[in-house]
């Protein structure tokens, strides 16, 4: 089939079965714009602004794993990619950014719009190709969504001169594609998954620590199996939040910085640990040489670098977790003596009664509590299985992940690694496009909000509607704990105002629906309303700012070292 | 400690950035490095020069397997490998020290590239100590201009290719 590279592109797109790509065109990628005018099956979402377009297609591949495709132009449209893709490398997030560039001819003369994309992103993909032979168009695209969704996902970028994509070429889209240099392992070494069998046969206080990974793996039916055929408590990081279903008995909550104090009990007095798709990333862990003390550390990987990078593992796995677990689960059924971890689990169940989630309840005509709206949205939404959340950065993040039950995996989605402030309303227009049947939520920050709250436009007009609760405290939440706590209160810079943008008339201005709410009386109500009008909503909960997020492991600190919200410094702090 | 490792990589522009950048990212220096084609015109080799603990080499090699254009890593173990370097040396040679150089460079084997009234240039193959000793000799005779490659290194003849590959656990 004679057709021009820009055709090419989108041939290759639908050859991949790429249903949605996200992205504004611009100069150097119009031809591929053109090509989408003349006809495709795929839909474009048009976001406002790159980053949102990245964001989107982050959404679109963490609710349902496959990869996400965002298009932007050169230069500035292809920076504006940068924070997208440096957020998708953190989470090993599968992304395919195609970009325009100048033409051939004037790449490296600083050409208008030029800028060296893939020179810029490499330190944040797996691969990058810069194509400048229509003829390896084919080839390059289908190498990236090959890289991109095998071994541990991630981003990858196609970099597109302009006289590239209106070059013409005889269209072929491979089946199969060279790259004698990728070549992710392809399962676990059986000796090495038998040791792991052995190591938690022969614990007594086993752990199964549960990272992204697994979600990315398609691997939570197997988790499940493991846990449950050794009788393993199972903590899930922010990345695996509902990798195993929170309600579950064997759910041992979130570790962390801001998870429960019995969850980081459970994963620090453990004498196994059973790392699945985690990284003992400092967020986790804390003061790495403080960390887990008395345990052996057997690590299921499928990136062999994330093994012994930040602690030993004495028994490490390097292989896809889906048949990993699925062999461990098979060996495990077999040996585990099922009883052995009664005790453990016992004391674990003791350590939950006895350190639960705790904040100061608001009084008569007080604010109403940050903490009160993410439980209002957990039992306004219980039982349903149709709800995906996203969210900011920030403490309404640590709220949503501390309060939110998350039964089923890609159902909350967040930026963990980078730490994506304004990443929540675009992924969430990116997880409507991708499951049209759910209810999507972001819980965001105002802060966050205010950082891509331009994408309400996309939500509306592409009718892709969405649910936005801002946490709006009026501040930068996260930064105003750290200055209280560790700055002896120096607030800088971080008053935001409550009402300035009015963000219930903002969400009008945009054609969505915009309730405001400053009381818990109003709340059910308000949130109700959001969820049930099918139209995009916002929901401005003005709270208290004075809420710190607790419990706190200090940056640095062991994770043991846990900072708790305690009744008697809050009534001295109103009473001040 | 040092360490010299032995990378084959395809030989495609950007190739050599980033396995560089890698290095750069995670907060390595590369001490030397010299890259050039292979016996095959695809794939090209670097010879690199890094000083790691025994874990960070694990990590930077595990790193760099994740590349895509990397098809092979291996560490030069001392002793098991050869390592050469080449450098050429501007001395300043009035006629009248131009017999005791040439002798001295005949002790090392470096042959005479150029020669000029005032000064001549010393070509010399050898390990990096024997460069090292050289340059240091002539010095004092007024040494005005030095370039080295950098090692470059392979396994040694008698072992076969036993320069060691890495396991990957």
């Amino acid at each position: 089939m004679r057709t021009s590279g820009a055709d090419a592109i989108l041939r290759s797109l639908e050859a991949e079965g790429v249903e949605v790509i996200f992205g504004i065109p611009g100069g150097a990628i119009l031809p591929l714009y053109d090509a989408l005018a003349r006809g495709t099956t795929i839909r474009h979402v048009l976001a406002r602004h790159e980053q949102g377009a990245g964001h989107m297609a982050e959404g679109y591949a963490r609710a349902t794993g496959r990869v996400g495709v965002a298009v932007a132009t050169s230069g500035p449209g292809a920076t504006n990619l940068v924070t997208p893709i440096a957020d998708a490398w953190m989470d090993s997030t599968p992304l395919v950014c195609i970009t325009g560039q100048v033409r051939t001819t004037q790449i490296g003369t600083d050409a208008f719009q030029e800028c060296d994309i893939t020179g810029i992103t490499i330190p944040i993909v797996k691969h990058s190709w810069l194509v400048q032979d229509v003829e390896e168009l084919p080839h390059a695209l289908k190498a990236a969504f090959h890289v991109a969704r095998t071994g541990r996902c991630g981003p990858v970028l196609v970099d597109v001169p302009r006289d590239v994509q209106e070059a013409e070429l005889e269209f072929s889209y491979p089946d199969h594609v060279s790259l004698p240099g990728w070549k992710p392992p392809r399962r676990g070494h059986p000796r090495q998954i038998r040791a792991a069998a052995a190591a938690i046969v022969a614990a007594e206080r086993p752990v199964l620590y549960v990272g992204g990974g697994v979600v990315n793996a398609d691997a939570t039916a197997e988790l499940r199996a493991v846990a449950e055929a050794g009788r393993i408590p199972v903590v899930t990081t922010l990345m695996a939040k509902g990798a195993f279903p929170e309600s579950h008995e064997l759910h041992a909550g979130v570790p962390g910085m801001h998870g429960p104090k019995w969850s980081n009990r459970t994963l620090n007095k453990a004498d196994l640990i059973v790392a699945a798709g985690a990284r003992f990333d400092d967020r986790v862990t804390g003061k790495v040489s403080a960390f887990a003390p008395g345990a052996t550390v057997v690590h299921l990987d499928v990136d062999a670098a994330e093994i012994s990078k930040i602690r030993h593992a004495d028994v490490p796995v390097v292989g896809p977790l889906k048949p990993v677990l699925a062999e461990l689960a098979t060996l495990l059924a077999g040996q585990a003596v099922p009883q052995r971890t009664a005790p453990w689990l016992a004391q674990v169940a003791e350590w939950r009664d006895a350190f639960p989630l705790r904040y100061a309840p608001g009084g008569d005509g007080d604010l109403l509590k940050p903490q009160r709206v993410l439980e209002a949205l957990r039992d306004l939404t219980a039982g349903r299985d149709d709800v995906v959340w996203t969210t900011g950065v920030g403490q309404h993040q640590m709220w949503a992940m501390q309060y939110l039950v998350c039964d089923r995996p890609r159902s909350f989605l967040t930026s963990g690694g980078l730490g994506t402030m304004g990443y929540g309303v675009p992924a969430a227009v990116g997880a409507k496009a991708a499951r049209p049947d759910a209810t999507v939520v972001c819980i965001d920050g105002d802060g966050c909000f205010q950082m891509t709250c331009q994408e309400l436009a996309t939500s509306v007009l592409e009718d892709l509607p969405i649910v936005v609760v801002v946490v709006n405290n009026g501040y930068l939440g996260m930064v105003r704990q750290w200055q209280d706590m560790f700055f002896e209160e120096r607030f800088s810079q971080i008053r935001l105002t409550h009402a300035l943008p009015d963000y219930a008339r903002l969400a009008e201005a945009y054609g969505a629906v915009g309730i405001a709410v400053d009381s818990e009386d109003r709340l059910d109500e308000a949130l109700s309303q959001a969820l049930a009008c099918g139209r995009t909503a916002v929901v401005d909960c003005r709270v208290d700012p004075r809420e710190h997020c607790f419990p706190m492991i200090p940056a640095g600190a062991a994770a043991t070292d846990v900072l708790e919200y305690s009744p008697e410094q809050d009534a001295e702090a109103l009473a001040l | 400690m040092r360490h010299t490792l032995s990378v084959l990589l395809e030989n495609r522009p950007g190739a050599l950035t980033r396995v560089a950048g890698m290095f750069a990212r995670r907060g390595y220096n590369i001490e030397s490095l010299a890259v050039a084609p292979t016996d095959r015109p695809d794939v090209s080799r670097i010879t690199l020069r890094v000083d790691c603990e025994e874990r960070s080499l694990e990590q930077i090699e595990k790193q760099m397997h994740k590349l895509v254009n990397v098809l092979r890593v291996q560490e030069l173990v001392p002793g098991e490998a050869i390592e050469r370097e080449l450098a050429l040396v501007k001395v300043a040679a009035p006629p009248s020290a131009r017999g005791e150089l040439m002798a001295l460079g005949e002790v090392f084997g470096a042959r005479v590239a150029d020669l000029g009234p005032d000064s001549l240039v010393f070509e010399l193959v050898g390990s990096v100590e024997t460069v090292d000793s050289f340059t240091e000799l002539v010095r004092p005779h007024g040494l005005q201009e030095l370039v080295r490659t950098g090692r470059i290194g392979l396994g040694r003849a008698r072992t076969g290719a036993r320069s060691r590959p890495r396991a990957l656990v």
